[in-house]
């Protein structure tokens, strides 16, 4: 785990579309940091419809249960790794003073 | 685990992360024979090109809740890898008609149906 100062934090776009995505609802706008970069995979999102996928970033990004259920995080410490497209990303700040 | 208190809106019903969940079931059963050929038939569908597993779980989640709790795994699967495969054009729905009814009237015995 990189030092707190080192991590490129992500914050998960919090859009709705009402198609097939592979992004869970309950990390939608949620704010994590890159693990690793997986290397380029094709878009789910195109394929599923038959279409060539464009190849994007996927990203291991890893959140600690207290950033994403806040108050009600048994284990606010604990984490959560997702790995999650490059286009649900955005570079944010980091959630929570650390 | 319980919700966040910030709503979802328009979180799809497939979507179940971070719902409240009933107890897992752990039991097993040896899978059917018809249960192997579909997942086979989605192997060979992917490597043929026809559709990947991104169109397999697209269809299922647009199958919506109800398909969910009333048919089994591989009963929904059939139905996508089904739906996929019009889609791509490898058969039409009169072509798939006539084939049902050709298998539907070998008989009503999987040994029947498998020997005409």
């Amino acid at each position: 785990m990189p030092p707190v100062g080192k991590r490129h934090y992500m914050r998960v776009r919090a859009d709705m579309p009402p198609g097939h995505v592979r992004t869970p609802a309950y990390l939608r706008g949620k704010t994590g940091w890159v693990e690793r970069v997986l290397g380029p995979f094709p878009n789910p999102e195109q394929l599923a419809y038959g279409h060539q996928g464009e190849n994007l970033s996927l990203m291991r990004v890893r959140f600690t249960m207290g950033d994403i259920w806040g108050a009600a995080a048994e284990n606010p410490q604990d984490t959560l790794d997702a790995e999650i497209y490059s286009h649900w990303l955005e570079p944010a700040e980091p959630p929570h003073a650390t | 685990m319980t919700q966040t208190d910030e709503p979802f809106d328009g979180r799809r019903w497939h979507d179940m992360g971070g719902q409240p969940a009933g107890p897992v079931p752990d039991d097993q059963h040896d899978f059917s024979i018809w249960e192997k050929r579909i997942d086979a038939l989605m192997v060979i569908s992917s490597t043929k090109g026809y559709f990947t597993v991104d169109g397999l779980r697209r269809v299922l989640e647009d199958m919506g809740p109800d398909a969910f709790d009333t048919m089994t795994y591989y009963e929904r699967w059939m139905a996508s890898i089904n739906q996929n495969l019009i889609e791509a054009g490898v058969y039409s729905t009169a072509e798939l008609a006539q084939k049902m009814s050709e298998v539907a009237s070998r008989g009503n015995t999987y040994g029947d149906a498998a020997g005409g």
